[in-house]
């Protein structure tokens, strides 16, 4: 016979304990949000609206928002093309090697933009090692074609076709296969059924795609910093990132209003695709599940090796071309066998004090981030699946706000939530602090998903087992919730892993000397003219990132269902 | 091993009552079926038995000591009661011996009397030789048996099923009920079961709880719901036969009621003085050709061994036994005998809802 606990005992307590870890969630999270939207009515100073207005009046945030619109909308389109022909080709079609395809196509997702924008300057231009190689190099003096608008668009597009791809594909998976077989029983032919009872079934996911690749292209810095500012083309990200490097954070209420004009038209983007979703919406009835494999016929090898050529053209190629460039003595030298060195690998790796570091300062912040992540959002998500208050609600709700602004929104809310830290005369600005918050602001939602979703397929009944054999809540987390999720975790850990170490739009807003990250100084080698340095630590990180994604694809069968980004 | 008693217990979700004042008192090392259709309540019991709901009234106690009710609520952690989940729940990353001995982990027994424990159960359980499997590499009845050990290895005061056999087909079934029956012989534990399966609950249990609707309808040992059911609902729910109504015409005597039904008279046992229904059990109805009251065949089926017949009489359809074929639609002499009867004002509002729908 055991001693009854009364209602304050053990594990009780734990269960009042553990709501209070939404605060410090909700801080972080939505704090920095919180704070950039007061800066916008003038907190702190009185409340005006100057700012807003001058800064809206001038005429380079017109030019700026133009080109915006210009590089997000063109990118998009294109985005939509690629996606969403790939999509339906695997999709629908009785093509061999999908697998393949679609991890090749997710690649270019997982690669950071301004390594994707080093890769494709060297395939193109006078310098260009590979087309010196081939003898195809256009005379010395000739302009970079990439450094203008429609490099801008051309990489944008490329960058961000997955998005489409994996939105669409989910959406055709929804599609009975009954619907296309009661069309071919009508007698239409392939073409007809994908035309008229296909296409118009995933319009919606099509539409939602694109709002997501528009929103991402919108708030993409690598790839206008690295083609635009030296062709003097300013969108609004790298607007902000000049203006806030030249002057100081004393033009940080300036960039703050930049910054929501982004949000504002990111914003407006997810309504407008919300609005025409609506009106297309329609309900699905039946069994989806059975996938579709329309045959080709005599088309299908032709099509097969086009796709495989494109995928060549967008991944292998660049990464050929940044390679090539790597290996050489000095930019401008061609590649031959006598000239090929790996000094610039050593440079990076071994040698150079700034490039160490800002492996140093990745590794650190990726994996702190990763960890600190990784051990709010197991309790959490448990929380929010078990224990469902209003409070956890509107923060699952909410929670996806810092991962959906564009990055430098995030890192300006940051400077101005950390920059007088409240309460103190501390300041994280222009330390290492500030840029692993405003990390876990934003990765928070990339570890939480993957965990609610595999908390969320867990048995309730397994965790009743444990109370009814006598484990309290602590203990049930550990032994039974904890390594059941575990897989999933560790996924969303090497995703967050993934991103962080990368990651270029936060950092290169909040870093100062010392505190470089990887992106960053891949960033400032190339605009300092040490592209083949660039290029050595940016071939490095593609490695790292293709081992990182080829191993979470080996553990692809142990995590459930929509953990894995290119796996849905 | 421990009495269960619950005191006007009730629960309601979101104001949906799914548990009515509940009565009723359970012996120590007694085995007891929760017998009901879908959404009756007895699962709630169950899992405010578990601990893992809080009554919204009355009161449980397990071996004299309230664990919920009167402002305490005795986590199910702390109640040292056993469950078997319909799922079973065993823990996917845990093998077979660390399942079982997770509860004896948990309550700090050393190594090696834990070793000895765990080895026991699976023994009993027959699963001596798959101590070191996976959970996914059980078959179904063999998962059931190591949540049963799981169960057992730490003694508690009662053990909690949760139709524990709805996952399993047919044949395992039979074997399992066999298991489940050793089981309470050679712990002699206090066992609640549920199901909504009237052959599981008479063939195992010692009393068995007719639930409707949140209520116990009646709480008797199997014989006794069989012969003498309290109501329309238990007499229609368990076993097969007719409930048709019946009026009082003569005096009792020692051998009961007369009573007319279907225009006959007949004797009938009963426990209250005005009776309003009878429940005629297929063994009370002997085919005769010379019976006065006569019935139509509607159908016919082979049991094996025997015929079911369902035959037609006056709008009402009885159920009968008989060795030889019959034909549809060929008439029959019906002879009743021993019957009960029972008063339930609630079962003639039901049959003239039935008659005004008609």
């Amino acid at each position: 016979m055991s001693k009854a606990v009364p209602a304050s005992g053990g594990s009780r307590s734990l269960d009042r304990l553990l709501p209070l870890l939404l605060l410090p969630v909700a801080l972080i999270a939505l704090g920095p949000v919180l704070r950039l939207l007061l800066e916008g009515i003038g907190f702190g100073s009185g409340f005006t609206t100057d700012h807003l207005t001058s800064v809206l009046a001038r005429p380079s945030t017109a030019t700026a928002l133009r080109h915006s619109l210009i590089t997000a909308g063109g990118g998009t389109l294109l985005s939509v093309l690629i996606g969403a022909g790939f999509a339906f080709l695997v999709a629908l079609s009785d093509i061999r090697g999908k697998g393949a395809l679609v991890f090749c196509l997710m690649i270019p997702m997982m690669i950071p933009p301004q390594i994707t924008a080093l890769a494709w300057m060297q395939m193109a231009g006078p310098s260009s090692t590979i087309l010196k190689m081939l003898g195809l190099a256009p005379p010395l003096g000739s302009p970079q074609p990439l450094h203008s608008a429609g490099g801008i668009i051309l990489l944008l597009g490329i960058q961000h076709a997955s998005l489409v791809f994996l939105t669409l594909r989910a959406g055709l998976r929804m599609i009975p296969a009954e619907l296309v077989e009661a069309a071919r029983m009508s007698g239409a032919g392939p073409l007809r059924v994908w035309a008229q009872t296909v296409l118009p079934l995933s319009m919606p996911s099509l539409i939602a795609g694109g709002a997501m690749a528009f929103v991402t292209a919108l708030g993409n810095f690598g790839i206008p910093a690295m083609l635009g500012i030296p062709a003097g083309y300013a969108t609004l990200p790298t607007l902000i990132y000049q203006r806030l490097v030249g002057m100081g954070p004393s033009v940080l209420s300036e960039v703050a209003v930049l910054s929501l004009l982004i949000g504002a038209v990111a914003i407006c983007g997810v309504l407008l695709s919300r609005l025409v979703l609506k009106r297309q919406g329609f309900g699905l009835v039946g069994l989806s599940g059975a996938p579709l494999a329309l045959s080709l016929g005599r088309a299908r090898l032709p099509v097969e090796i086009a796709m495989w050529v494109f995928i060549f053209a967008i991944l292998a190629l660049p990464l050929l071309a940044l390679l090539a460039t790597s290996l050489i003595p000095a930019y401008g030298v061609p590649l031959t066998f006598d000239t090929a060195t790996f000094n610039a690998w050593i440079e990076v790796l071994f040698v150079q004090p700034v490039t160490r570091r800002a492996y140093a300062n990745s590794l650190f912040l990726a994996i702190t981030a990763a960890a600190i992540l990784l051990a709010i959002c197991l309790p959490l998500a448990w929380l929010m699946e078990r224990r469902a208050y209003r409070v956890s609600k509107l923060l699952d709700a909410l929670i996806d706000l810092p991962y959906a602004l564009p990055g430098v929104v995030l890192s300006i809310a940051c400077i101005l939530t950390f920059i007088n830290l409240p309460f103190t005369d501390l300041t994280l600005y222009g330390t290492i602090w500030i840029i692993l918050m405003a990390y876990l602001a934003r990765f928070f939602v990339v570890m939480l998903r993957p965990i609610q979703a595999s908390i969320a397929q867990l048995d309730p009944a397994m965790e009743e087992a444990a109370a009814s054999v006598g484990a309290r809540l602590g203990r049930r987390l550990r032994d039974i919730v904890l390594p059941l999720a575990a897989p999933s975790a560790a996924a969303g850990a090497i995703l967050v892993f993934l991103t962080a170490v990368n990651e270029l739009t936060v950092s290169a807003l909040l870093w100062s000397s010392g505190t470089e990250t990887l992106g960053v100084v891949i960033y400032n080698l190339e605009d300092s003219g040490e592209t083949v340095m660039a290029s050595a630590l940016a071939m490095s990180i593609v490695c790292l990132i293709i081992a990182l994604m080829g191993l979470v694809q080996a553990g692809a069968r142990r995590f459930p269902k929509g953990v894995i980004p290119w796996q849905s | 091993m421990a009495e269960l008693t619950f005191t006007d217990l009730s629960k309601t979700f979101g104001g949906t009552p799914a548990l009515d004042a509940i009565n009723a008192q359970i012996a120590s090392g007694e085995f007891v079926a929760l017998l009901g259709p879908s959404g009756c309540g007895k699962t709630t019991l169950l899992r405010l038995t578990a601990g893992f709901e809080h009554p919204s009234a009355g009161e449980i106690r397990i071996g004299g000591e309230t664990v919920a009710g009167a402002g305490r609520f005795v986590s199910p952690e702390d109640r040292e009661i056993g469950i078997v989940f319909q799922s079973y729940a065993l823990w996917p990353h845990k093998s077979v011996f660390d399942n079982v001995a997770y509860p004896l982990e948990v309550r700090r027994i050393p190594r090696a009397a834990r070793q000895a424990r765990v080895a026991e159960a699976l023994s009993l359980t027959g699963l001596g030789a798959f101590a070191d499997r996976m959970p996914s590499q059980l078959s179904g009845g063999q998962r059931q048996r190591v949540a049963l050990a799981r169960c057992l290895v730490f003694e508690p005061r009662a053990v909690l099923l949760d139709e524990p056999l709805a996952n399993l087909d047919l044949a395992l079934r039979a074997s399992m009920q066999d298991v489940f029956r050793m089981f309470h012989r050679r712990t002699g534990a206090t066992m609640l079961y549920v199901t909504h399966d009237q052959s599981e609950a008479l063939a195992l249990a010692d009393r068995v709880a007719v639930m409707k609707a949140g209520k116990i309808r009646q709480f008797a040992a199997p014989e006794i719901l069989y012969r003498e059911p309290a109501d329309c609902f238990v007499a229609g729910f368990v076993g097969d036969g007719a409930v048709v109504s019946a009026r009082i015409t003569g005096r009792a005597d020692h051998a009961g009621l007369m009573l007319n039904v279907l225009g006959q008279d007949v004797v009938s046992r009963s426990a209250d003085p005005e009776p309003s229904h009878v429940s005629i059990r297929p063994e009370s109805i002997t085919l005769a050709d010379d019976a006065p009251l006569r019935a139509r065949v509607t159908s016919c089926t082979y049991l094996g061994g025997r015929f079911r017949l369902e035959l037609d009489t006056a709008g009402e359809t009885l159920v009968a036994f008989s060795c030889q074929r019959a034909a549809i639609g060929e008439t029959v002499g019906v002879r009743l005998h021993d019957l009960w009867a029972f008063r339930d004002p609630e079962g003639d509002v039901v049959l003239q809802k039935a008659l005004a729908d008609a």
